[in-house]
């Protein structure tokens, strides 16, 4: 390593180096952060002149009111739920079966990891028409086992069901990737030191791979919660431009979107923003406390 | 003979799984290669008799698909050469150059990551109509012209590049700049290949972004443009999938022909980030 100090003409010859990627950085990043922690405290507020002529905290009063923001939370977190931990127990295990094998696991890869590359919008439109009632290919599986027609996106029994399957299937590749990294990077020498303790193969599992996997299923976790949390495309691409049949795939930031975009109240989504990134925040939070206990590194 | 079986029993459940991953596309390339009936044909048909390829140019022209290409490769391109370029000048500071402030700047630039991007968009509306730039490429470029992402990863590989190369060429006479261009970038041909590919398909399939900050027409990007044509055009699916087909395309053979780095990519800053 450099053991160079800094110096006033050094630091200048790094900021030279850096300029274009703070210039856009603060404009484009950092002044925003700031500037939405404050306009969710507006409360009259004229973003033509950008006047403020009043700050509280009805903004988060509003939301605190707002059914359909109770509605918006309610679906996201049933999202999140439906999501993650399917996909990362479905991408453990196919990252394990993938590590078994040699030939042809190339085009396994390829294949699963197909989705992540792939337009959401461009897919979605795909799954409007497997989800189709009549003549989609899902209800044609599903009679060919005895199962009735389900209006998947006209239902609101079954719309946010169809969010979660599509997502599952999207989000699937990506992390079997990281799982097969993982599984890359653990040393071989605690299988052969297990095995001759004589651990059967079940036992190396539960008491090699899964612990020495840790780390990647705490990451894999932790992505995978704040992506689902941020879900919009998918719904707005699924149903058309519409947050799902009486508003069941309505989520936090389809609620910002509808807020700021279509109703132009910008310090009600600002404050929606707000709440969403103190939730995953806390979310995080929660996850590393618990990762402590139970992830070894 | 038990080995044997469970790794037929793994070749099923793969397999299994493959297709899974595999029926929505095919479904989507059959729908579009069908005529208007034979899309409602229940049970449905995957290989249709007369292969109908006029859907495409049924569907290009239904909209202005052109237009939108245009603009997709015109955002993308510049966006990812322009991140590219603020990337390397920056990762190139915090890999290689010493100057007050650094490991703060560094964590304050990690704290950004954290926070939820869909926050910034009502703050960037607001800047960019400010400037004028709203219904623009601008608008559309500018925003995402630094990656954080980016940045990090590019300084892994350059922090792991040898010291004795730098001084070797500081030796020769070379310049910070020269070292930079001429030998570190060169040297990291495979991780800049990666995160440029990553960049293309975030730019290629951004979404949320261009449907806020365009309001005409033929300013849109063609997830923008496929949706729009999706409510106008109702309900004529083996249109709706031929577009949707060439809207995914492109990304399919950049991914078939780089995915060795796409993987690369995700598994060095995924694993570090």
């Amino acid at each position: 390593m450099i053991n160079e100090k800094p110096t006033i003409k050094s630091t200048l010859k790094a900021l030279l180096y850096l300029l274009p990627m703070l210039v856009v950085t603060i404009t484009f990043s950092i002044w925003p952060i700031i500037s939405s922690f404050m306009m969710s405290f507006y409360t009259k507020y004229d973003y033509y002149n950008d006047k403020v002529s009043a700050i509280g905290f009805d903004n988060f009063v509003t939301l605190w009111q707002d059914p359909e923001f109770h509605l918006a939370v309610r679906n996201t977190l049933i999202f999140v739920v439906g999501v993650v931990p399917i996909t990362v127990i479905l991408s453990l295990i196919i990252a394990l079966l993938l590590n078994q094998i040699k030939w042809l696991s190339g085009f396994f890869r390829t294949v699963y990891f197909l989705p992540f590359v792939t337009s959401t919008v461009a897919i979605a439109m795909v799954w409007n028409w497997i989800y189709h009632s009549d003549y989609g290919l899902m209800n044609y599986f599903l009679g060919l086992v005895g199962i009735h027609p389900i209006n998947w996106l006209t239902d609101p029994n079954y719309s946010l069901l169809a969010l979660i399957i599509m997502s599952i299937w999207k989000n699937l590749g990506f992390n079997i990737i990281l799982f097969l990294v993982g599984l890359n990077n653990i040393d071989k020498h605690y299988y052969q030191a297990a095995e001759i303790d004589g651990a059967n193969s079940w036992q190396r599992f539960w008491n090699v791979t899964i612990p020495l996997l840790s780390p990647i299923t705490f990451l894999v976790s932790v992505n995978g919660v704040i992506g689902s949390f941020k879900v919009f495309d998918q719904v707005y691409a699924l149903f058309g431009g519409q947050p799902g049949p009486a508003k069941a795939d309505l989520t936090i930031v389809y609620y910002l979107f509808e807020k700021f975009y279509t109703e132009n109240k910008y310090t009600l989504a600002a404050a929606s923003g707000v709440f969403l990134f103190f939730l995953i925040l806390l979310v995080t939070l929660v996850q590393m406390w618990y990762s402590r206990k139970h992830v070894h590194y | 003979m038990a080995k044997k079986l469970s790794k037929v029993i793994i070749y099923v459940l793969l397999s299994v799984g493959a297709i899974t991953m595999l029926v929505p596309f095919i479904w989507m390339v059959s729908t579009s290669l069908k005529t208007g009936p034979e899309t409602i044909k229940v049970p449905p048909i995957w290989i249709p008799k007369v292969l109908q390829w006029g859907n495409y140019i049924k569907a290009w022209n239904a909209a202005p698909f052109a237009q939108y290409f245009i603009n997709s490769v015109v955002v993308t391109v510049v966006t990812t050469v322009g991140q590219l370029f603020t990337s390397i000048l920056a990762a190139f500071a915090f890999s290689r150059l010493q100057f007050y402030g650094k490991n703060l700047l560094f964590m304050i630039f990690l704290g950004t990551m954290m926070i939820p991007g869909e926050m910034l968009i009502i703050p960037n509306f607001v800047t960019l109509s400010k400037l004028g730039m709203i219904d623009h490429y601008a608008a559309l470029i500018v925003p995402w012209l630094a990656s954080f992402f980016t940045v990090f990863t590019l300084r892994q590989t350059f922090q792991a590049t040898p010291d004795q190369i730098y001084y070797a060429a500081k030796i020769d006479g070379a310049s910070d700049w020269k070292y930079l261009w001429t030998v570190l970038v060169p040297m990291s041909k495979s991780t800049i290949t990666a995160v440029t590919v990553l960049a293309v398909i975030g730019s290629w399939n951004s979404f949320m972004w261009p449907l806020i900050a365009t309001n005409s027409e033929n300013m849109r990007t063609l997830p923008v443009g496929l949706q729009a044509f999706t409510t106008d055009s109702g309900t004529t699916y083996e249109l709706l999938m031929a577009a949707s087909t060439f809207v995914i395309i492109p990304m399919v053979i950049l991914y078939m022909f780089l995915q060795k780095y796409i993987i690369a990519g995700i598994s060095k800053a995924g694993l570090k980030g």
